[in-house]
């Protein structure tokens, strides 16, 4: 796989990840990008068909808590950092297309 | 509504079930609808920096519970971040299972004899709730949107079926059986007009026998109604575009109720990346046989069981028993009929009065006692009360809660005396020779030509079985 | 300044913990101005805390860490104090909650002093990637502290508290540690909770204590650690003790001496990890020298991994229920605005970094392909501790770098976690523990590593290392 980043391709992730970049920046993002994945290049070439991915680093499994309600927040404590707030609600501006 | 001659419509459902737990799937805030904004949130389902996911026993076993309903393997599963931006999701990821669901290969079996396969049924977590302002107050045309986060984080399982159904009618009677094998489960309250369940469906049409053809999937369609009228829209526009040479393209569709129509969402190139990968703060849900057999021996029996059981108590089962049996069921009064016939109410009677009379006053059930059902049933049978004035006592009970007999004799329902019945047959014998001839030569069906002359002249006072026994012992 | 073993010992006596906190207080304003160490002090709270620790250890409370002043790596959610994560998106947010490591330690009588400097959201290796200017090395201020928990080494260097806390993603505690002659422990992954710690990788933070000495880091990490229901990946046992095994030494101990985890440092520090093998030689110890080439591997499969998990750790940092809002035409736009705004370019590259690792097409080369060099690193680490109870090796590959003089270059930056990085992804602990001086009469930093579990073995053996640095 090669490395090479284009400049669209940073465009379009920085996209996905709701990041805006100017021309400079995205030149800039694309070189260095492209020198971290060349770095990975040796790894991405290796075979290691057979190998299982590890995730996690220890095998935990059903950790479950009982169906017990715990008291919610007070409602100042974190509406009072939030940037615009209405009728006891997070404000946001228009939303533009529904959810997936 | 069908299609066509010559199309074929494929349908496979997406249904989205909360799960009626204590608490929320990942914390601890209670899981309940209807509380002030923001008032049962906290780091976890706000998604705060630095708060952390830790699962629901009680949605794990229930989950569990629906999968061993629709005949699933449960298997060792995982989760995943399915990653989106969107204010309702505070993450801007829903925590989700992916490649290993915790149920997998299931089937629901419908009442027509019908199955559909279900492919798997997941754990996820619910979004919060935006509403919008300005506009109309729908998502479009607003400036303005105010978030609250209650139902963030809200357990959900995901029942996704097979390509499999034929039609909308069949993709109704789908979500309709589900819907009670969810309440049976206790894993949902089924209170579709709350959101508890929302189905999206998947639409296609085809030549019969030719391969899938291109499917719309329709979202969050949340009645039965709208589940079948927008199958039913979306599969007639895809033959009309495709009879008139035209192309199916592949895209999410939005359903309006008020419109009776669906419309463009999202296309397909449209489609979000969404960068699953397992969840590294969650370990993997691998549930013992031994777990998996206490969650299975705990079910209750299903509708089909339930259903079957009530048909036992009769004979020979009608078409119209059949329906009033899946209308018991439905309402849950199935356990009601059976301890009525138990305590000697006649069973045809129990459960026509059931799905008729008591399925209309269902809200105010409360008011009619085990007791007093017998008891009416008990009058009507004997034909102290005949079937008219039986429904005015049964309705009466469920209003006011009084007692059957009481309520009879305050109507003014006596027993029609069977010196009167007696007299009374005896004139109409004599009124009509020659039905009554045939009768005594064995045409059974004659006896109600009588019955109805009796009821007429009584105006439906009497009691039907009565009237056979006078004739009879005229004979 | 005075050890939190000699503190706490005191306070219990009866000795006011209010005159420890004001000493710490005094220390940190007589270096703070000029090496940024603190993005918040809480003298008020600090002040607070001390009255009531006086209450307690009154009505007869036994407190481990009795008035004991610590410093919290701004990472770690603290309720009404400013948390910030040295990120402009997160400035002047008050959480609603504390994180449990701080709650342990508020109930151990410890007195958080304040919030300390940091990469940005942990992404780093010297402290200059904080959106509050970067933190200056107490020992030569023309020098890096290292990173990410650069602000809480400094803490301790600077005399300003006796104990401090850190997170380690990838060295994030061990780096600084040896950049500023401190010690540091980055614990096995689940051992400590991460409830209230902002993420940075989940799968490889792990939250470490910083002291001057072997003893108080052991005792910090006593208190800290052990199974939190709040956190799903928390080991299911309760704190294990460390403290009483100090003494243990290393008679009878197999050290594996690994080429990978010194190759490519400076000689100085080659040097250092050569004397410190030397030490435990003569302490009893069997010394294995051994090769382990996987490591290498690890560098490529961290920055794939843990940029992969920042990306999505990081989304919820859209502008709508806490921190600072951009505003926009539409949600998407303020989200956008928002972020572009709010972080810093090295948060920005690790995001779009891990967001193309994960994304359609790419998934299976990248982080796929980690994931299972990932299993490689694990696999060889196994089976050098078939062998051996533990390693030795270099913490960082120099000793404290100027400013400026890795910052242009991202991949040079990295290539300063070359050494430490491995302990991450096998979960394992790793202590690095000062030993001899480098270029400048800087502090070096030796490596220890163990397998999971292993910290009584590994601060034992640090103990060693530490006693032979005292004697020389
Ligand atoms: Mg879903
Ligand atoms: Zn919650």
């Amino acid at each position: 796989m090669s490395s090479r980043l284009t400049r669209e391709d940073v465009a379009k992730v920085a996209a996905l990840a709701r990041l805006r970049l100017s021309d400079e920046e995205l030149d800039l993002f694309t070189e260095q990008l492209s020198k971290i994945l060349g770095h990975a290049d040796d790894m991405a070439a290796l075979d290691l068909t057979g190998v299982a991915a590890t995730a996690h680093p220890f095998g935990l499994i059903n950790i479950v808590r009982p169906d017990v309600v715990t008291p919610s927040l007070n409602r100042d404590a974190f509406l009072s950092q939030a940037p615009d707030v209405q009728d006891f609600r997070f404000a946001v501006p228009r939303i533009v297309g529904e959810a997936p | 509504m069908s299609l066509p001659d010559g199309w074929e419509m494929v349908i496979g459902l997406e249904v989205h079930t909360e799960l009626q737990t204590k608490t929320k799937l990942f914390c601890g805030c209670a899981n309940a609808f209807g509380a002030d904004a923001n008032s049962q949130v906290c780091p976890v389902c706000l998604g705060l920096p630095g708060s952390l996911p830790v699962l629901n026993e009680q949605a794990v076993e229930l989950a569990m519970a629906i999968g061993f309903a629709l005949h699933c393997s449960v298997a060792p599963s995982t989760f995943h971040r399915k990653n989106y931006f969107y204010p309702d999701m505070p993450k801007d990821y829903q925590i989700s299972q992916y490649d290993l669901p915790i149920n997998s290969n299931g089937y629901l079996d419908l009442p027509d004899g019908s199955r559909v396969t279900i492919e798997r049924a997941h754990l996820e977590e619910d979004t919060g709730k935006s509403t919008h302002l300005g506009g109309s107050g729908r998502i479009h045309g607003a400036d303005r949107s105010l978030v609250d986060y209650n139902r963030s984080g809200v357990p959900l399982v995901e029942i996704v079926s097979g390509p499999d159904m034929r039609s909308a009618a069949q993709a109704r009677a789908y979500a309709a059986e589900l819907r009670g094998i969810l309440i049976a489960t206790g894993a949902s309250d089924g209170r579709l007009e709350e959101g508890s369940m929302r189905f999206d469906a998947n639409v296609s049409v085809r030549r019969p026998g030719a391969p899938l053809g291109t499917r719309c999937e329709i979202k969050n369609l949340n009645s039965l109604r709208s589940l079948q009228r927008a199958i039913d829209y979306e599969a007639a526009r895809h033959v009309a575009i495709l009879e008139d040479g035209g192309k199916i393209r592949q895209e999410t569709r939005h359903w309006s109720e008020d419109l009776g129509e669906t419309s463009t969402m999202r296309t397909k190139e449209e489609a979000d990346d969404y960068r699953y990968f397992l969840e590294p703060d969650l370990v993997e849900l691998s549930p013992s046989i031994e777990w998996q057999d206490r969650v299975r021996a705990a079910l209750p029996p299903m509708p089909a069981e339930r259903r079957a059981t009530l048909l036992t108590i009769v004979s020979e089962p009608t078409s119209a028993q059949r329906d009033a049996v899946g209308v018991i069921v439905d309402l849950q009064l199935d356990r009601f009929v059976l301890d009525a016939v138990a305590q000697g109410a006649d069973a045809a009677l129990a459960i026509a009065r059931t799905s008729n009379e008591i399925a209309a006053g269902i809200d105010s059930l409360a008011n009619l006692s085990l007791d007093s059902f017998v008891t009416t049933l008990q009058l009507e049978a004997s034909g102290s009360l005949s079937a008219t004035q039986a429904k005015t006592v049964l309705a009466e009970v469920l209003a006011t809660g009084g007692d059957p007999v009481a309520i009879a004799a305050a109507r003014g329902f006596e027993q029609l005396a069977s010196d009167t019945l007696s007299d009374l047959v005896a004139s109409l014998v004599e009124a009509h020779p020659d039905e009554w001839h045939r009768f005594r030569e064995g045409d059974e069906k004659l006896a109600q030509f009588f019955i109805g002359q009796v009821m007429k002249a009584t105006k439906g006072q009497a009691n039907g079985k009565a009237v056979i026994a006078e004739l009879n012992a005229r004979r | 300044m005075t050890s939190a073993h000699d503190i706490a010992a005191r306070v219990a006596a009866g000795s006011s913990a209010t005159t420890e906190v004001e000493t710490s207080l005094a220390a940190i304003s007589q270096r703070n101005a000029e090496l940024n160490v603190f993005l918040y002090v809480d003298e008020e709270g600090a002040r607070a805390a001390a009255h009531q620790v006086d209450e307690r250890i009154a009505r007869g409370e036994k407190l481990p860490l009795a008035g004991v002043p610590v410093a919290l790596k701004d990472n770690l959610c603290t309720e009404g104090i400013p948390t910030t994560c040295s990120s402009k998106i997160l400035e002047g947010w008050r959480p609603p909650y504390t994180a449990t490591v701080v709650e342990r330690l508020l109930a151990a009588g410890a007195i958080p002093m304040g919030k300390t400097n940091l990469d940005e959201f942990a992404m780093g290796s010297s402290t200059e990637n904080s959106a509050f200017g970067p933190t200056l090395n107490p020992l030569d201020p023309r020098r890096v502290p290292g990173g990410s928990s650069g602000g809480s080494a400094a803490a301790i260097a600077a005399g300003m508290t006796p104990i401090s806390l850190g997170s380690d993603t990838g060295g994030s505690i061990r780096q600084p540690a040896a950049l500023c002659g401190v010690v540091g422990i980055k614990p096995t992954y689940g051992l400590v909770s991460r409830y209230g710690v902002i993420a940075f990788a989940s799968s490889l933070d792990q939250v470490g204590p910083f002291a001057a000495n072997v003893a108080d880091a052991a005792l910090t990490l006593e208190v800290i650690a052990g199974h939190d229901r709040m956190d799903s990946t928390s080991l299911p046992e309760t704190s294990p003790s460390l403290v009483a095994h100090l003494k243990d030494g290393v008679a009878g101990r197999r050290v594996g001496y690994v080429k990978e985890l010194v190759d490519g440092s400076d000689p100085d520090v080659a040097a250092a990890v050569a004397a410190a093998v030397e030490v435990l030689r003569a302490q009893g110890a069997t010394i294995v020298e051994m090769s382990i080439p996987e490591l290498q591997l690890g560098l490529s499969a961290y920055y794939l991994i843990a940029p992969a998990e920042a990306s999505s750790n990081l989304a919820r940092y859209d502008g709508v229920r806490f921190g600072l809002r951009v505003d926009g035409d539409d949600v998407a736009g303020m989200n956008e605005a928002t972020r572009t705004a709010g972080f810093g370019a090295e948060v920005k590259r690790r995001i779009m970094l891990g967001t193309y690792a994960l994304s359609a097409g790419y998934f299976d080369a990248y982080y796929g392909q980690a994931l299972k060099v990932r299993t490689l690193t694990i696999n060889a680490f196994q089976k050098a501790y078939a062998d051996v109870d533990f390693l030795i090796g270099a913490t960082t590959p120099s000793v404290a770098f100027p400013f400026g003089s890795k910052t242009k270059d991202p991949m040079a930056m990295y290539l300063n976690d070359v050494f430490t990085i491995p302990s991450n992804l096998a979960g394992d602990p790793a202590v690095s523990v000062p030993f001899g001086r480098g270029e400048a009469n800087l502090p070096i930093g030796v490596q220890l590593l163990g397998p999971g579990r292993s910290e009584a073995g590994l601060l034992a053996a640090a103990q060693v290392l530490e006693d032979a640095e005292r004697a020389r």
